[in-house]
């Protein structure tokens, strides 16, 4: 006989849904999806341990469980707290939600140093997404900004530690992925940086997806640095033979040029698979590959624009008031878009 | 003159050798516990006595014991935290020093209690001095078999280790210690799990302050029930605490707890007034990071009440007119103090200190420390004074340690009690570079709040 399986009854934003013990509220709003999932720049679900840092996923648990209704004291970071059998959550219909991830993208961006306009991973960051979405206009931070050299990490990658807003999400790529130890973080507090150790070159098979989860254009593709802007590229899926990864990669094209390769994206811009450095920078023509299907874009991405799907607000929104009015001004918003 | 228990023999000479020590009834608690207790035994005195952590938080030592994990086959670790980097602070150093074998003594106990065959004394890594009368404690301690194996014919064995910390703050926060004395890079780790479950190599941990665990020793000599008739309600025993400052005799006092604010900074006894004549302005309770309070809060609370040496009296009001008693670092200012420099210096601090693990830390304590020294050097505006206080308040509960809040706390309280201070320094910034704001009205009595 099979077991009953357990399942906790979590309420986010007034939508419920049944998870496995275990999971956390991000995963379990997630499963929801649409916009009452929290956004996160530093949780990476394929990366065990990370989490927890950027605090962009801070929500309020207004019941703790069905046993211990007392809400929690402090806004929590949802990617790292698990769900409780009768758990009620709010992100976007908390005021203090909203709040406080303005404050935390406010202070991503001000040691941030906002040169989009050269920045490679534009068009495709996290950090532009969340700005538009819950920053502020201007900034009212007014001294200088902390500075780095460049760094090259091998002579693929090139690190620009200005950008970066110290997710971690490299140092797990490196410590998991890679046998040694040899990418870590330097000093403290602000003047923390990513680095490795004496700036020693990494060339493992699969450093390159430092790359993929950088949610910034900290870490980016020295073969496809000032090529193009992502949005004049058209991601296309494909997949190869590949004796060491499993050789599912997005192509992105320009023409008949294939301009960057990297890991296929989901939604929340976490990779498939994991792909070696062979199919990230040396088969870069279009005979290396076998080609599938366009891939899909989200409808409010830059690259989607102009030939991609029309504006489609997700369902939930189309029948909750609550959240219509919690979401009136992002919704209006992309009302202009469209 | 108050009870005195970890510091009776304070001025023995010798008293920091094992013979000194032991002559003086040391060691007395070692042999009581493991001939004539069972580890439960020791746990029920310690929640018996009421002894409340003595590191900042006040968490009652009894209970965060009992709630330690105790799988089976599964080695449990009991970590003293002695990575004392406070402002302010500094009664464990002097314990330490001075009277080393108190905290020895009390960690054999605790280990008993505990159950635990390793443990470990985490020392900030600045303290060499201190960190060598440990090992020469321990030799000295061992050499007489009461540590190492089958201590006193118990069948009992504990092993403890002193591991010089890395100089850093944060290693004082237990899971970035725990991470530190694990090798890693000192960040804290996220709760849950807690330590009391998974610690130390994953192993069920106990972390407690070297006070709190040289404060079990008095407790097994003469029982809780003893312990707890010190003091006043939940907050019992005596407590280290460490004056400096503007006072006349700075220094580290054990105080009943109970004793009034006022006694402690006037009477002869304790701190013996304020140094040079000068008038009291302003008092940090507890170390650097709780807030601070304006003289006319300081002896008296809001309620018109005499405010005393407890964790109950000293947080009387919450934030908005109290303080807490912290980690025992009592800072007094004189009338000559700048409140904004002091704020900036605090703030200077965390931001030196933040383990830039999460974000609104680690950017907002540089911010708040650049704020505070534009208006410091005379060129800030009011609506810096504001957004001050709106960086503090987005700082304050979102991050992963206590950190962020200790950031943002002193820079809440100085601006909540001395805000026409700040705005002296913005309006006449040529003025503020040369002379002091003074007392100002910061001793007027307060009215009491009508309900």
């Amino acid at each position: 006989m099979a077991e009953e399986v357990v399942k906790f009854k979590v309420t986010i934003d007034g939508i419920p849904v049944e998870v496995d013990p275990g999971t956390t509220i991000l995963n379990a709003a997630r499963q929801i999806g649409g916009d009452i999932v929290p956004p996160a720049m530093c949780y990476y679900s394929k990366l065990e341990g990370t989490g927890g840092k950027c605090r962009t996923c801070l929500v309020k648990v207004s019941k703790g469980s069905e046993k211990d209704p007392r809400p929690m004291p402090k806004l929590v970071a949802s990617c790292r707290t698990t769900v409780m059998d009768g758990m009620e959550v709010q992100n976007i219909t908390s005021p203090d939600v909203v709040e406080a991830r303005k404050g935390v993208v406010e202070m991503l961006l001000i040691n941030h140093p906002l040169d989009c306009p050269v920045c490679d991973q534009a068009g495709e960051c996290k950090l532009q997404d969340l700005g538009y979405e819950h920053g502020n206009e201007g900034t009212r931070y007014e001294f200088e900004r902390r500075t780095f050299e460049r760094i090259d990490i091998g002579d693929k990658i090139q690190l620009h530690m200005n950008r970066c807003i110290l997710c971690y999400r490299c140092v797990y790529v490196a410590n998991q992925l890679t046998e040694e130890r040899e990418h870590g973080v330097l000093n403290r507090g602000d003047h923390s940086e990513i680095s490795t150790f004496i700036e020693k070159a990494l060339d493992h098979d699969f450093v390159g997806n430092v790359i993929d989860v950088c949610p910034v254009g900290a870490l980016t593709d020295k073969t496809f640095r000032f090529k193009n802007r992502v949005w004049f590229t058209k991601p296309v899926d494909a997949h190869r033979n590949c004796p060491t990864c499993a050789g599912k990669v997005t192509l992105w094209y320009k023409g008949d040029e294939v301009l960057r390769v990297t890991g296929r994206k989901d939604e929340y811009g976490e990779v498939e698979d994991f792909i070696c450095n062979t199919c990230r920078f040396e088969t870069k023509h279009t005979s290396d590959w076998t080609l599938e299907e366009p891939t899909p874009v989200d409808h409010e991405s830059v690259i989607g624009a102009n030939h991609y799907l029309a504006f489609n607000p997700p369902s939930v929104i189309h029948e909750n008031k609550k959240l219509q009015l919690a979401n009136e001004e992002q919704l209006a918003r992309t009302e202009r878009l469209k | 003159m108050g009870r005195k228990l970890l510091l009776e023999h304070i001025n023995e000479p010798g008293i920091q050798t094992f013979d000194v020590y032991r002559q003086k009834g040391g060691y007395r608690a070692v042999e009581k516990a493991l001939k004539n207790m069972s580890p439960d035994d020791v746990v029920e005195e310690v929640k018996k006595s009421g002894l409340r952590g003595r590191g900042g938080a006040g968490f009652p030592t009894g209970m965060k014991w009992s709630f330690l994990a105790k799988p089976e086959g599964v080695s449990r670790y009991l970590v003293c935290n002695g990575d004392e980097s406070e402002p302010g602070t500094f009664k464990d150093r002097y314990l330490m020093t001075h009277i080393p074998h108190a905290l020895i003594e009390g960690m054999i106990v605790s280990s008993y209690a505990l159950g635990t065959n390793t443990s470990y004394i985490y020392v900030r890594g600045e303290m060499m001095p201190q960190i060598r009368i440990l090992e020469r404690a321990i030799a000295e301690t061992k050499a007489a078999g009461l540590l190492g194996k089958n201590i006193l014919g118990t069948g009992y064995d504990l092993e403890i280790y002193v591991q010089p910390g890395g100089g850093a703050y944060i290693c004082g926060e237990e899971t970035a210690l725990l991470e530190s004395l694990e090798g890693k890079r000192g960040n804290p780790r996220i709760k849950p799990p807690f330590p009391a479950v998974a610690g130390l190599w994953g192993c069920p941990t106990v972390v407690n302050n070297v006070e709190s665990i040289a404060s079990v020793v008095p407790i097994i000599n003469d029982g809780g029930e003893e312990y707890a008739k010190i003091g006043i309600e939940r907050s019992t025993g005596t407590k280290l605490i460490s004056a400096g400052g503007n006072v006349k005799n700075p220094g580290v006092y054990e105080i009943e707890l109970g004793v009034p604010v006022e006694e402690f900074i006037y009477s002869d006894e304790y701190c013996g007034g304020i140094a040079n004549g000068k008038r009291l302005k302003a008092l940090v309770a507890g170390g650097s990071s709780v807030p601070i309070l304006p003289a006319n809060l300081i002896c008296k609370t809001i309620n018109s009440d005499a405010r005393l040496m407890t964790y109950e009296s000293l947080a009387d009001g919450g934030f908005q007119t109290g303080t807490m008693m912290g980690s025992g670092g009592f800072i007094v200012f004189d009338e000559d103090q700048c409140i904004v420099r002091n704020t900036w210096n605090f703030t200077r601090f965390y931001h030196h200190e933040s383990c830039g693990q999460c974000s609104p830390c680690r950017e907002g304590t540089g911010w708040m420390e650049k704020v505070l020294y534009k208006i410091e050097h005379g060129q800030g505006t009011i609506a810096d004074i504001d957004l001050l206080w709106d960086i503090q308040r987005k700082i304050e509960g979102n991050t992963i340690c206590p950190l962020g809040d200790a950031a943002a706390w002193p820079v809440a309280a100085a601006i909540r009690h001395f805000r026409d201070e700040f705005e002296w320094h913005v309006l006449h910034s040529g003025e503020s570079q040369s002379r002091n704001y003074g007392l100002a009205h910061y001793a007027d009595p307060i009215k009491p709040v009508m309900q």
